[in-house]
């Protein structure tokens, strides 16, 4: 009944969470094909990470099916425990523990031999340039090594499918790229991935497919230059002077310019457009013409959050109650991301 | 890093095989309790120190005002109080420890593991079990230095102090399933300080139960923790306290205990997701 060929299929994934009485996946269906990356994106709280949960067996849907190389998520629990890894945020590997020994207790608790273990240890180790810090006890590990890691300990039993969630999220680029790497690497050897990110340049990067996911629904997909065409390619922002009425008149002056309607957030108008530096050279002319007076204008590439502006309209509020509860740290992560998206872009 | 090799894929193991892992993978979260434990010197130190405080403080300051019945010193009467009132203040951090482990994320890495389900509780109660072993042992030889004797022979006494090790135990899956419930860790001590303090000093730990009023003395003569601080207080002082009922009377309370609070504790790792 499943195409042989996929290796992650889920259908109609339903997850509500009876305390916020939040529907988390209201519907959601996805595929990967085996050996490429498929990249789930969406906002915090979008059901990104109930997605990957139900499809590692940590949480069961309560509706719709989903399978892992043909094996059910539900009833093949198990099975599919031995044919998956799982990084990310939140499947955290042990602070008190050495890198060593985290990856020794993985491989420990997939059934593998002492010996096979420790030989496994020795190698992701030295793969993912921690063979110094190994016998450091985490605690004193940057964020990217422990991320790297944690990458490896989902990697000791040799997975054919991979579940990363937000594996980059708060890394520093440089690791950022490092990580990057290594997953390329592992797809290029036959590895299946679904990773979920904010970040759109991570997609772009590594995804072949890409689902955009909000309020538990999937509301695009397509592979990143079907995404992008759909985006325009910058962002032109101004910042207006004068009062409510003058950036009002400025928005309709420009609206024109482009195929999205402009987006205003309090003095500044904001325009989705495929060639940045020409329309912006016809704001300025639009809008000295007009004469209102412009405090600002800059260029930037189009962010995750423009990608949900253009598809949804809105500005991603929501983050479930449930997910708000257990995960405190997102905020702050959602923020550090905007902070690094307007660091790329001013350099 | 090349060609997927799957040779795992394939029929559940068999029941001999699970019963195997259940195993393994319990003594493999074991150690790693262990070795946390281990991994934080200062609190290894000052868990140590407590109870050999509670030993000199009920010793020399509280000892010589409270009269106890039967021609023992109150040193002797006090050991097995202060045992269980030691391993269950203890278990407490197996509320704190499985409620760190959920909510920094390690329980959820546990859960797609292929590891058997039960090994995260029995391996963190196991530890607990080892970490309560090692807390006897200095407790008797501080006791031994402050005065106490054994009264009626080394093997009397290991068995009085097994049996408060089981009970500890089987209090350590209640513990864990209190851990579960919270929503973080300070909280999980908080939420064990209401089922600790009036089971362990409402019983007959520290005084005799004579002097409490009458309603309360139906409680403390029967809830567990007096139940076996007798049943142990029959083994490691006996004379005047022996009581061959008393200990089985105890092990009735531990098998019950066991038999709702493992379930419990079950019941609600399974619940948490």
């Amino acid at each position: 009944m499943s195409n042989s060929s996929l290796a992650v299929e889920a259908h109609d994934l339903v997850k509500v969470f009876p305390r916020g009485h939040v529907r988390a996946l209201d519907g959601v269906s996805l595929a990967v094909e085996e050996g490429t990356i498929l990249g789930l994106l969406g906002p915090n709280g979008a059901g990104k990470t109930t997605a990957v949960r139900i499809l590692s067996t940590i949480l069961s849907p309560d509706a719709g099916s989903a399978s892992i190389l043909g094996h059910d998520v539900v009833k093949e629990a198990e099975t599919v425990r031995r044919i998956i890894g799982l990084a990310g945020q939140y499947a955290a590997v042990d602070e008190n523990l050495t890198g060593r020994e985290n990856i020794r207790m993985v491989g420990k608790l997939s059934h593998m031999s002492g010996k096979e273990s420790r030989g496994r240890a020795n190698e992701l180790l030295d793969a993912f340039g921690l063979t110094d810090a190994g016998d450091r006890v985490l605690k004193t590990y940057s964020g990217g090594m422990r991320r790297r890691l944690d990458l490896a300990a989902a990697l000791v039993a040799r997975p054919p499918v991979l579940f990363l969630d937000e594996p980059t999220t708060g890394l520093d680029p440089q690791s950022r790229q490092d990580l990057w790497g290594v997953i390329e690497g592992l797809v290029a050897g036959g590895t299946t991935v679904l990773l979920t990110t904010q970040y759109l340049e991570e997609a772009d990067r590594l995804a072949r497919d890409i689902v955009v996911v909000d309020h538990g629904r999937v509301i695009a997909d397509g592979t990143p230059a079907e995404l992008k065409a759909n985006l325009g390619t910058s962002v032109v922002s101004i910042t207006v002077g004068g009062d409510e009425a003058m950036v009002q008149k400025a928005a309709t002056l420009v609206a024109s310019l482009s195929d999205h309607p402009p987006l205003i957030d309090h003095h500044v108008v904001e325009l989705t457009v495929e060639n940045g530096p020409k329309v912006g050279a016809d704001v300025l002319r639009t809008l000295d013409a007009a004469q209102i007076p412009i405090g600002g204008l800059a260029l930037r590439e189009p962010s995750l959050d423009d990608v949900f502006l253009n598809l949804t309209g809105h500005k991603s509020e929501a983050e479930t109650d449930e997910e708000r509860a257990a995960r405190t740290a997102k905020g702050a992560k959602r923020r550090a991301s905007q902070a690094e998206t307007d660091g790329r872009d001013a350099a | 890093m090349t060609a997927i090799t799957v040779p795992t894929i394939g029929a559940p193991a068999p029941a001999a095989h699970r019963l195997r892992w259940v195993f393994a993978d319990t003594l493999t979260v074991t150690w790693r309790n262990l070795l946390a434990y281990t991994r934080i010197p200062e609190a290894l130190f000052f868990s140590t120190l407590q109870p050999i405080m509670f030993v000199l403080l009920f010793r020399y300051v509280f000892g010589g005002a409270i009269p106890i019945p039967g021609n023992v010193p109150y040193v002797d009467y006090m050991i097995p109080g202060i045992f269980v009132q030691t391993v269950m203040f203890g278990a407490v951090s197996t509320s704190v420890g499985l409620a760190e482990d959920l909510h920094k994320g390690l329980i959820e890495r546990f859960r797609a593991l292929p590891m058997a389900r039960s090994a995260v509780l029995a391996g963190r109660t196991s530890a607990d079990l080892v970490r309560n072993v090692f807390v006897v042992l200095i407790m008797t030889a501080v006791a031994y230095a402050v005065g106490f004797r054994i009264g009626d022979g080394a093997p009397a006494y290991i068995l009085g102090a097994l049996i408060l090790l089981a009970f500890a135990y089987s209090m350590s899956w209640g513990f864990a399933a209190i851990g579960l419930a919270a929503p973080n860790s300070e909280t999980a001590q908080v939420m064990a300080f209401p089922i600790l303090m009036p089971l362990t000093f409402a019983s007959t730990a520290f005084v005799p139960i004579q002097s409490m009023p009458g309603w309360l003395q139906a409680f403390a003569r029967h809830q567990p923790v007096s139940v076996v601080v007798d049943g142990a207080r029959s083994l490691m002082v006996g004379g005047f306290y022996h009581s061959a009922s008393s200990v089985w009377y105890s092990l009735l309370w531990i098998g019950g205990l066991l038999v709702a609070l493992v379930p419990l504790g079950v019941w609600r790792y399974r619940k948490t997701s």
